[in-house]
């Protein structure tokens, strides 16, 4: 029993930015949320810490509301960075940290330990403001975990990171994972959120449009890729029964099928056409989900 | 530890360790001590010019001989000249004398002098003269007269003006003169004090917030701590810093005053003297102070959260400024006429009280009761708006966009909203 969000309606004056969601985010597991921009994410994220309430429904972790008591166990990186541009990083993590209930000395060691992890050791006593925005970030995390949360709530984690640091921060969110910190956290990059979670909702209008297990979610969704790579014009596959569309590449064509049968039938259509040098079928990838299923309710 | 003493400490020290705070505390202090030896600072610059000499043609005898003794080695002296006027006037060109002084004599007025400078800007010696000749012919004409000197002392002898109180039904007696100087004197010091805390930390608390918003550490900060704990911790940190930096203003005018006390021009400080003052009016003083500030605080703390930018706090502080401005205005006006109605009304206005009542406190004799009320009054805004400005606070912090307009209240307090 971990974090559950009960038919939770969230509206600024007549705006509804989250309306009737309904989830459960398993414990020590990470949880991804996909969204357009606007899809209420983040004032999710605001009412499952307290910062908001919700117009209707409720929030429970561990069978109980989020208030001030268990803010200790909890991380948050907001969308928004900020941390106090005049002060050293020593200085406001010391800060933060104790804000989190933790101790001088036993936040030196952690804030000392992570600096190693990212690889920015001699950060310490520099101000934030002189840091690039890629550093800032890596603090901004630190400020995030420096208390080993048991809930951490990361809102857009790697956007604007370099992929060097974004593998970075990756292997720092697998680690808190098997450490047992049950991780939310929203993205825009789908082979992020495909290669960490495994669950994930993706939110439309305020309103969860897919969610479940990551693994589900693929098989739920039926349409399967078919790459075949041949020698000869492939464009007649459109036509056929089963086949939702077709993308031509140089080499050969990108289906997107029904389901696994249609490659079959594909297979015999192929049969003496040719030399055929890759038939491949594959699982839907995550962003084709979300293009079709938040593209689906725009039309 | 409390997450409040995390705040009010963070907020404290990360001010008293700041290069702008010791570098305006340190400027205060100098400005104190330089003002308190104003006399000797102006002195120094003074005895480099030299005292003015002032040639004398006399042509009546008589009146030099007196005005010798006019002379100041400091600053006036009075020298004869027995050579023709142009003469004196090129001397006075040459910058040997700042002036000429043509005395002749007159059948009317005795007689009659002429000034010659150079430097007709220069009041106070060409005054300072005509004041020691005015003497001087009093002094002739008088024994002129057949009038002699002790008469004309007893003629100038200022006589007695005693004010006594008489005693009131219940026993106790009016104010003194004496005991309304010095009230006047600490009521004059209170709401200048009042008046700078209220500005100068008022609007420290409001960039505190505002700064913290437009950095947008604010979210991380209120998703560790509860906002309203933040906002009293940093009113109460800041109320610290506040109360320590005007400890030492005060500390050091007082031991400015005390040891330049002889050399002060006079009046003034016996106007406003400072011993023997109840020691009712001095609690009263830090009463009103810190509820004053308390009050003024809030408000400039809940008006801060509405801001997303720094550059717009100054606008939103507006509506602070005019009061406390207003405030400060009434208690000037009634520092003359402590019982009139104004005075009296807006002594029970929230906003006003601190400087308003202290006043009526610290000049008249007030019935308990009323200044209970006003203190309850007092104390309960400060309540109401602790806990509006909580709820303001708590959904303004989160609330950003170009903002600084009053509307952005009910835009806040919504979003603070609690429904449980």
């Amino acid at each position: 029993m971990s974090l559950k969000i009960d038919l939770v309606t969230k509206r600024f004056g007549s705006f509804t930015a989250v309306n009737q969601l309904s989830l459960d985010i398993p414990d020590k597991q990470i949880f991804g949320f996909l969204g357009a921009n606007g899809a209420g994410k983040t004032t999710t994220f605001r009412m499952i810490l307290g910062l908001i309430d919700a117009t209707e429904g409720a929030i429970t972790w561990e069978g109980e509301p989020i208030n001030y008591d268990k803010t200790d166990k909890i991380g948050y990186l907001p969308e928004e960075r900020g941390l106090y541009p005049k002060q050293t990083v020593k200085e406001q993590i010391i800060y933060l940290g104790r804000l989190r209930g933790m101790a001088k000395k036993e936040i030196l060691e952690q804030l000392n330990q992570w600096l190693e992890r990212f690889r920015i050791p001699d950060y310490l006593d520099k101000k934030v403001e002189e840091l690039s925005k890629g550093n800032q970030q890596k603090i901004q995390f630190i400020s995030a975990v420096i208390h080993n949360p048991r809930l951490l709530i990361l809102d857009e984690p790697f956007s604007g990171l370099d992929p060097v640091n974004v593998e970075l921060l990756k292997n720092a969110v697998l680690k808190l994972k098997e450490a047992g910190t049950t991780i939310v956290f929203s993205s825009h990059q789908m082979d992020t959120v495909e290669e960490l979670c495994e669950y994930l909702c993706i939110m439309q209008h305020g309103k969860p449009i897919v969610h479940g297990s990551l693994k589900e979610i693929k098989r739920s969704f039926g349409k399967k890729n078919l790459f075949i790579h041949a020698d000869f014009d492939l464009s007649y596959l459109a036509d056929l029964q089963g086949v939702v569309s077709q993308k031509v590449t140089p080499v050969g064509c990108k289906l997107q099928i029904e389901d696994e049968e249609v490659s079959q039938r594909i297979l015999e259509s192929l049969q003496g056409k040719g030399f055929i040098r890759k038939f491949e079928l594959e699982e839907p990838s995550l962003n084709d989900i979300f293009i079709e299923k938040v593209g689906e309710s725009y039309e | 530890m409390n997450k409040f003493w995390v705040v009010f400490c963070y907020t404290f020290l990360s001010r008293v360790k700041s290069k702008s705070f010791i570098i305006t505390t340190a400027l205060f202090l100098v400005s104190i001590v330089a003002l308190g030896n104003i006399d000797r600072l102006i002195g120094l610059f003074d005895n480099d010019a030299g005292a003015n000499q002032v040639a004398v043609i006399d042509q009546t005898d008589t009146v030099f001989s007196l005005l010798e003794e006019f002379s100041d080695q400091d600053e006036l002296i009075f020298v004869e000249f027995n050579d023709s006027l142009s003469a004196a006037e090129q001397a006075v060109l040459a910058g040997t004398y700042t002036a000429v002084l043509v005395i002749e004599e007159d059948n009317e007025t005795i007689f009659q002098a002429s000034y010659h400078t150079d430097q007709l800007i220069n009041q106070s010696v060409p005054n300072q003269t005509a004041a020691s000749l005015q003497q001087i012919k009093v002094a002739l004409a008088t024994n002129e007269a057949g009038i002699d000197q002790a008469t004309i002392d007893a003629i100038y002898q200022p006589f007695d003006f005693d004010t006594v109180a008489i005693e009131l039904a219940d026993g106790r007696t009016a104010r003194t003169e004496e005991e309304i100087g010095v009230a006047r004197g600490l009521v004059y010091a209170m709401l200048f004090i009042l008046y700078f805390a209220v500005l100068m930390y008022g609007n420290m608390i409001a960039m505190d917030i505002a700064n913290e918003k437009s950095s947008r550490v604010m979210e991380i900060l209120i998703s560790s701590s509860s906002p309203i704990k933040q906002m009293f911790a940093k009113i109460f940190g800041i109320a610290l810093l506040g109360l320590i930096q005007i400890s030492l203003f005060i500390t050091v005018s007082f031991y400015v005053v005390e040891s330049r006390a002889d050399n002060m021009i006079g009046e003034a400080f016996e106007f406003f003297g400072v011993s023997n003052v109840p020691l009712s009016t001095y609690i009263y003083a830090v009463v009103f102070f810190l509820l004053g500030y308390l009050l003024y605080a809030t408000l400039s703390a809940m008006l801060g959260s509405l801001v997303s930018r720094l550059e717009d706090v100054g606008q939103l502080m507006m509506p602070v400024t005019f009061l406390i401005i207003i405030a400060f205005m009434i208690s000037m006006f009634g520092i003359g006429v402590p019982d009139s109605t104004l005075i009296t009304i807006t002594s029970h206005i929230p906003f006003f009280t601190p400087l308003v009542m202290f006043l009526r406190v610290g000049l008249l004799e007030i019935p308990t009761w009323e200044i209970a009320l006003s203190l309850t009054t007092l104390i309960l805004s400060i309540l109401i708006l602790g806990y509006v400005g909580a709820k303001v606070y708590r959904g303004g912090v989160l609330m950003y966009g170009k903002s600084a307009s009053l509307k952005d209240f009910k835009q806040a307090i919504q979003l603070g909203k609690r429904d449980n």
